[in-house]
């Protein structure tokens, strides 16, 4: 058995897997669930001023017959009374000493409030701060919230004042509405934050309801930018992720990775890709807190699979595998095979290969069942056709490489190699 | 042991004729099912059905919320697609031929949601076709069966004028009055057929019998074209001993009482013996069944291997517990006072294969008797031979024959089963599409 416990910015809990700051850590009721549930920690839903939330808040994206798979919310930071929230974190905190619990917090832009808050939050005795950086409406109105990621020189203000007053670990969450993270996060990274968190949600409209033509969520016959989380997310975080794992300054740092986390595969790509530990929240509330279960069964079979023992021997282990496109191997070249065996004759591979791509793949016709097969010469190996395939491993793609020798797009000009013969 | 009607209670009746595939009851079972499909290319189930209805598309109109679309993409192939979602055989058509079969999974149920978007149609009254302004030109059909209506309604939505003589009082052919009481209700029929009417141009004479109250020559004479489609007529003769006994009856005939006048109308037999192992066959087993005879035994020449049905309606004439006798002929119908009581069968052996393949069967000396008060005769229908030799149209032995449509006769047309002698709904709605494409090439040539 794999060890799968973690230790961040020396905050342990007994697996990676933390609920990020919203609805599902915003009361005591709920982070007992959750505990209870096996969840290694939590980040309490962000406090700040007081708030009013509006009714309704939610709106998804279904595809294909499945529910969910974008999530959007408008909702605002935490609108329960401060000292209610204090006093159930110190209560949660007596029932699980062993897990981590992380306070989120987004508090007026001046360095009273933010010192005011970080008093009363320590005297929980939570474990570590988490800042507020990203939330994408409502707040940000106020110059709080995504307002204050977006500008790096702001975050940078912000996080100094908070470093002046914390005694305890300080996390900063960082905002995908930008062109890039590396600037704020190297922002908050010199101004002394212990870590870096991401992503918090994009901004979006999910979708128009085409009888009423008002946009979801519905508030009146209105509506506004939500912030989109869930599984449609998670290319985009992995990417912001990579850069900030890549960066010379923001890497110095843990990061704990956010951003459509639904399964313990999506878990261990963060962590390849640099990620210390990570957050979930709308695969949380779209399944509740067992989802938890498997996360960590599965973590665990595929490190003792893999041979790994700890987090730690596996973390960050892919980051240097993306690259400049300047560097990638022009001589690599592989090509589709079908294996007819296994081909159910749906004509998928052929239909977006001929439509869309580069006609290289052979129709034979036959009643009802057609053949398909690959034309060698023409196929540029883009991998469209493997990708649309409805059985597993029917096509696979066969290494031909054009030459043994590494070449790259830099060498390959200068050896005045051949351009596109297709 | 008399042969009785009134057995069941009338509940009885409801439960037994009650629907056999039941639609999806939710729009969400229905998304689920649509969902699973693979949107294959040049797809398998459009070419395994006759009418080519483009199932991939129907299918995806479902789950983009557009059932409108998607009765219209049906319908535009097959003008009975409410119709055959229920009376098919999908597993030898479409869904015998979708690819999920190739991986060990359930075939997409393609009928059951091809019923979801056509009844959605039919029940709204959709107005999905509108039909050309009338071009003057009038063609005749005969008989409103699924050729004939098909025909029709190509010709129709092109602003030809149409006339369908139908000898019945109601349309729908066989649908109406020959296939299984629990696949199409007669309140289903009406509605088909009042939807395909529903376009206008098409006018429907009903109790017109072709022969009887009106000739081929009025029609040629009065129409610039006419489309047969009057089908095939009663059940083949045995030719044996006992045939005119009472209590021999004719499947056509049994099966056009079940479903008209009212299941507690139709006398049957305690112990029936059904001959042939086509549709009709185990239609008039299983029905028989279901009007509460004892016991009702199939009776065979060949094996299950030669059988002309398919394996999923020999798995309903199981289920309702009918007995199956293979490789038996009927020799001779032993009565007693004028009624049937025994029915003498050779016992048969597979010979060699004939011309189409099929092992012949070959009697042996042995023979098996089963004590029956009731036989019905399901080997076949008997074409109009006499109506077609009558009007000098070009036959095979009262099958008509054809030339792309055409008949000897120069204007005249046919399809359907009066041609094949009897396939399936979806066959004589295609060939109703080819009669009226036929037609209207025809009048381009005139
Ligand atoms: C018992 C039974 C069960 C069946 N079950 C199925 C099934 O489950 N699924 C399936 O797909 N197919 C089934 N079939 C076959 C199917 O019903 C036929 O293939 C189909 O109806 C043929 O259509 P048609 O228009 O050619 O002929 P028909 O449906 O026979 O229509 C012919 C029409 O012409 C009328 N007509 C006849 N003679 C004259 C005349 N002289 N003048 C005017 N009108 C006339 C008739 O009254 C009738 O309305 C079954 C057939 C039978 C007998
Ligand atoms: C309803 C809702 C409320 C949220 N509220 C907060 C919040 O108060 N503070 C915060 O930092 N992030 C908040 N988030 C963002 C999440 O913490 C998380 O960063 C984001 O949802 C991406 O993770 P996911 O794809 O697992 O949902 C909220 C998200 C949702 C769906
Ligand atoms: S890899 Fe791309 S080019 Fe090659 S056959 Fe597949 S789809 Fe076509």
């Amino acid at each position: 058995m794999a060890d799968i416990t973690s230790n961040f910015l020396g905050i342990k809990s007994p697996n990676p897997f933390w609920l990020a700051s919203a609805p599902p850590t915003d009361k005591k009721i709920n982070v007992l669930r959750a505990f209870e549930a096996g969840w290694g920690g939590v980040v309490w839903k962000t406090l700040g001023s007081q708030v009013k939330n509006v009714s309704s808040r939610y709106s998804a994206v279904d595809y294909h017959g499945s529910r969910v798979m974008g999530f959007n919310n408008i909702e605002l930071i935490s609108d329960r009374p401060l000292d209610i929230n204090l006093k159930e974190i110190v209560e949660v905190l007596k029932l699980f000493p062993d897990r981590a619990m992380v306070v989120s917090l987004m508090a007026d832009n001046d360095r009273k409030s933010w010192h005011d808050i970080i008093a009363k939050v320590e005297d929980t005795g939570a474990h570590g701060l988490e800042l507020n950086f990203g939330c994408p409406h409502g707040m940000t109105e106020r110059g709080m919230g995504a307002a204050v990621g977006q500008d790096p020189e702001i975050a940078r203000m912000v996080v100094e004042w908070v470093m002046e007053k914390a005694t305890i670990p300080v996390i900063t969450k960082l905002t995908p509405n930008v062109h890039s993270v590396v600037p704020t996060g190297k922002a908050a990274v010199e101004a002394g934050t212990s870590a870096l968190s991401l992503i918090n949600t994009i901004q979006s409209v999910t979708g128009i309801n085409l009888d009423t033509l008002v946009p979801n969520p519905y508030v009146a016959g209105k509506s506004v930018f939500g912030g989109y989380c869930g599984p449609a997310v998670k290319p985009i975080a992995l990417k912001f992720l990579t850069t900030i794992a890549q960066d010379a300054t923001t890497s110095k740092v843990p990061v704990s990775g956010i951003g459509g986390i639904s399964t313990w595969k999506d878990a261990v790509e963060f962590m390849l890709l640099g990620a210390s530990n990570v957050q979930v929240c709308t695969a949380a509330m779209k399944h509740g807190f067992r989802i938890v279960e498997d996360m960590c069964e599965g973590l665990n079979n595929w490190m003792d699979e893999k041979g790994f023992k700890t987090l730690d021997d596996f973390i960050g282990k892919s980051v240097n595998k993306i690259v400049h496109w300047e560097d990638l191997d022009i001589n690599y070249h592989h090509i589709a095979q079908i294996d007819q065996t296994k081909c159910i004759h749906c004509g998928l591979c052929y239909i977006a290969c001929e439509d869309t791509s580069h006609q290289s793949i052979n129709l034979d016709f036959g009643k009802p069942y057609n053949t398909y097969t690959i034309k060698d010469e023409e196929c540029v190996g883009c991998n469209l056709c493997e990708l649309v395939c409805p059985v597993e491993n029917c096509i696979t793609m066969v290494e031909h490489r054009v030459a043994p020798e590494y070449v790259n797009w830099i060498d390959y000009q200068k050896l005045g190699l051949p351009l596109n013969d297709h | 042991m008399p042969i009785e009607n009134n057995r069941l209670t009338s509940d009885q009746y409801q439960e037994n004729f009650s629907d056999i595939h039941p639609p999806f009851e939710t729009k969400e079972a229905a998304l689920t099912e649509a969902n699973r499909c693979l949107f294959c290319y040049d797809a398998p189930c459009m070419k395994s059905c006759p009418t080519s209805i483009n199932v991939p598309k129907f299918i995806k109109q479902i789950t983009t919320d557009n059932v409108k679309g998607s009765a219209h993409t049906i319908f535009e192939s097959n003008i009975l697609g409410a119709g055959c979602s229920r009376v098919c055989p999908v597993e030898k058509l479409c869904e015998g031929a979708c690819v999920y079969n190739l991986m060990d999974e359930t075939p997409i149920h393609i009928a059951k949601l091809q019923r979801y978007s056509t009844e959605m149609a039919l029940e709204k009254k959709w107005p999905l076709f509108i039909r050309k302004p009338s071009n003057g030109k009038k063609v005749a059909i005969v008989g409103a069966g699924p050729a004939g209506l098909s025909c029709a309604h190509v010709l129709s939505r092109e602003g030809i004028d149409v006339t369908v003589y139908e000898k019945e009082s109601k349309g729908g052919g066989l649908m109406t009055y020959g296939i299984a009481a629990y696949k199409v209700t007669p309140a289903f029929c009406e509605e088909e057929v009042n939807y395909i009417l529903s376009i206008g141009g098409i006018e429907i004479k009903y109790n017109h019998e072709l022969g009887k109250n009106i000739t081929l020559e009025e029609l040629q004479k009065n129409y610039d074209a006419v489309y047969l489609g009057f089908g095939v007529g009663v059940a083949r003769q045995l030719n044996i001993p006992g045939e005119e006994l009472e209590g021999v009856v004719d499947a056509i005939s049994f099966i056009y009482d079940v479903r008209t006048k009212g299941y507690e109308n139709v006398p049957v037999g305690d112990k029936v013996a059904v001959i042939g192992m086509g549709m009709t066959a185990i239609d008039a087993a299983t029905q028989a069944r279901r009007l509460g005879a004892k016991e009702v035994t199939l009776v065979y020449r060949r094996t299950q291997e030669e059988m002309p049905c398919t394996e999923a309606e020999l798995d309903i004439a199981m289920l309702d517990e009918c007995k199956i006798i293979w490789l038996a002929a009927p020799k001779e119908v032993i009565g007693g006072g004028g009624k049937v009581v025994k029915l003498v069968c050779s016992v048969m052996k597979l010979g060699e294969p004939d011309a189409s393949g099929r092992r012949s069967p070959v009697e042996t000396d042995e023979t098996l008797t089963l004590d029956v008060d009731m036989v019905i005769k399901a080997a076949g229908q008997i074409p109009f031979t006499e109506l077609v030799n009558k009007n000098s149209i070009e036959n095979a032995n009262g099958k008509i024959k054809i030339n792309n449509t055409a008949t000897n006769i120069k204007g005249v047309f046919a399809g359907g089963d009066c041609v094949n002698g009897g396939r399936e709904v979806v066959d004589a709605v295609q060939a109703g599409k080819d009669g009226a494409f036929e037609i209207l090439k025809y009048f381009e040539e005139l």
